[in-house]
């Protein structure tokens, strides 16, 4: 005869405690490729300082999804978006936002490393000396707290004249990292990042993710599930619907969703039953 | 391509086929394991009654085996863990197995502590004919292999209902209890031997108690919900 005990009602320990602030909300987002539509109705609420990883099937929308934060699909002849993207309350969608402030806010690292042909130091000094300082001694300590934040300072302090195309893969990616943070971003956006890197690499930039959550609010896209739930607070389940269209299925908190997802289909595709 | 046996309305062999191989036979060993542990209380029991030491001394070997299987479990358990990295359901039910096989192990060890007061006993006779101790015992089991059943189908409605027969075991074993007392209070003379009965009724009645944990874990298993089963302040 057990004796009663209080159990706690989360079985699982929540990987974030306290308040979560939303920093951006998305709402009824639609995006469109000529008639084509590519997401439909996506709602999702991305909270500051947090990770959010999105994961789904190829082809369900999530690289598409990632680069309408920042006005990236723009850049895209024939795409066009409806609905709302709010960064901390204003609407990115409105016709009157200013687009390149918006990617300065809102910064991207990509798959593959790709550093300019240009030395390490011009790499990282880039975005600032785009925004106007040509200062020296700024822009020496900028490139220094950027490469230092993205934790590559140490390994190449010594060669900041050499091509940003002289360093390892690994390196590179961390060399894009910190290139996005010179510009000082509020969001960075992360599709696959480690996709192309061994898993050395690989490990370095999840840990790196975790100093960077101190600062940034993360948004990761990744096919890698392990990944997601290493690295993630957050994660955004997606598939396509009958009509192919992108569409949001679940939105849980890591542990939730690879432990006791609520959608079947979340739960055959992180069990690996499809994909 | 899948549209033609959706068509045909063919359901396609599971994606991941070796490791489901591998769930599968972990089951297996499981059920294999519950089998050997629900052999143990039966044939302990049949052996106290019987008075038949050589009996209760392979029910203590035999415990060996019943430890080395739990152990082959978990370690298979482990290796399906680090190389398949199971998540969501798949993750909760192998640590379910985990946890059921080790539930199992402490069942045979109930059966093996009547095996010892029957070896202590020696050359003494029971103190009474032994009628509701086998019938805790054939309670117990029937709840143990009904429960494994519940755990392989992820049976949520039998999970819940096994448990309350939990009570007719409890009743048993009071009713035990009562009657040894009486036997002492009658004639002191008889603690020693009314002691070991009382100490195979509890472990009867600990095996019950045992069950309704495997219940606990088959709810777990298909609903992600951790909870215990009818519990009550005593």
């Amino acid at each position: 005869m057990a004796m009663k005990m209080e159990i706690s009602k989360s079985v699982f320990k929540p990987t974030v405690e306290g308040d979560n602030r939303t920093k951006v909300d998305i709402k009824g987002l639609s995006v469109y490729y000529g008639k084509f539509r590519a997401l439909a109705d996506i709602n999702l609420s991305v909270h500051e300082k947090r990770i959010t990883a999105i994961i789904g099937p190829s082809g369900c929308g999530k690289s598409t999804l990632l680069r309408s934060f920042n006005r990236m699909n723009d850049l895209t002849p024939g795409c066009r978006m409806e609905g709302e993207i709010y960064l901390d309350g204003e609407n990115v969608l409105s016709s009157g936002m200013d687009v390149v402030n918006v990617r300065r806010r809102v910064g991207m690292v990509f798959q593959r490393p790709n550093p300019f042909p240009k030395s390490i130091f011009d790499n990282v000094a880039y975005g600032p000396r785009l925004y106007g300082i040509h200062n020296r001694s700024d822009l020496e300590s900028i490139v220094e707290h950027s490469l230092k934040s993205s934790a590559l300072w140490n390994e190449v302090k010594d060669k900041l004249n050499q091509s940003g195309l002289s360093i390892s893969g690994g390196q590179q990616q961390r060399l894009c990292i910190a290139r996005a943070l010179a510009v000082e971003p509020e969001v960075i956006l992360m599709d696959e990042p480690a996709s192309a890197l061994d898993p050395i690499s690989t490990l370095k930039i999840e840990e790196l993710m975790q100093e960077l959550k101190k600062d940034y609010t993360i948004v990761i896209v990744t096919h890698n599930m392990q990944q997601a739930a290493r690295v993630s607070d957050f994660t955004a389940m997606m598939m396509i619907d009958e009509a192919r269209a992108g569409r949001m299925i679940e939105y849980d908190a890591t542990n939730t969703i690879f432990t006791r997802p609520k959608d079947r289909r979340t739960e055959d595709y992180v069990t690996g039953r499809f994909g | 391509m899948d549209i033609i046996n959706r068509h045909l309305g063919i359901v396609r062999p599971p994606m991941r086929k070796t490791f489901e191989t591998e769930i599968q036979q972990l089951k297996d060993e499981m059920l294999l394991l519950g089998s050997m542990v629900e052999q143990q209380i039966i044939g302990t029991v049949e052996a106290l009654k019987k008075r038949d030491i050589e009996a209760s001394r392979r029910i203590k070997e035999t415990d060996l085996q019943v430890n080395a299987k739990r152990y082959a479990i978990e370690e298979q358990v482990m290796i399906v863990i680090a190389t398949q990295q199971p998540m969501a359901h798949d993750l909760r039910l192998l640590a379910s197995i985990l946890e059921v096989s080790g539930e199992l192990e402490r069942m045979g060890d109930y059966a093996k502590g009547i095996a010892t007061v029957s070896i202590r006993m020696g050359d003494q006779s029971l103190l009474k004919p032994l009628i509701d101790i086998p019938r805790m015992a054939q309670i117990g089991t029937d709840m143990l292999h009904r429960a494994l059943t519940a755990f392989i189908n992820e049976d949520v409605e039998a999970a819940r209902a096994i448990p309350v027969q939990d009570d007719e075991v409890d009743d048993l074993y009071n009713q035990v209890y009562h009657e040894l007392m009486m036997f002492v209070i009658q004639d002191p003379k008889t603690i020693e031997r009314a002691n070991w009965l009382l100490w195979v009724a509890h472990n009867l009645e600990r095996v019950a108690d045992r069950v309704t944990n495997i219940c606990e874990r088959t709810i777990f298993t298909a609903t992600g919900e951790m909870k215990e089963i009818g519990s009550k302040v005593d």
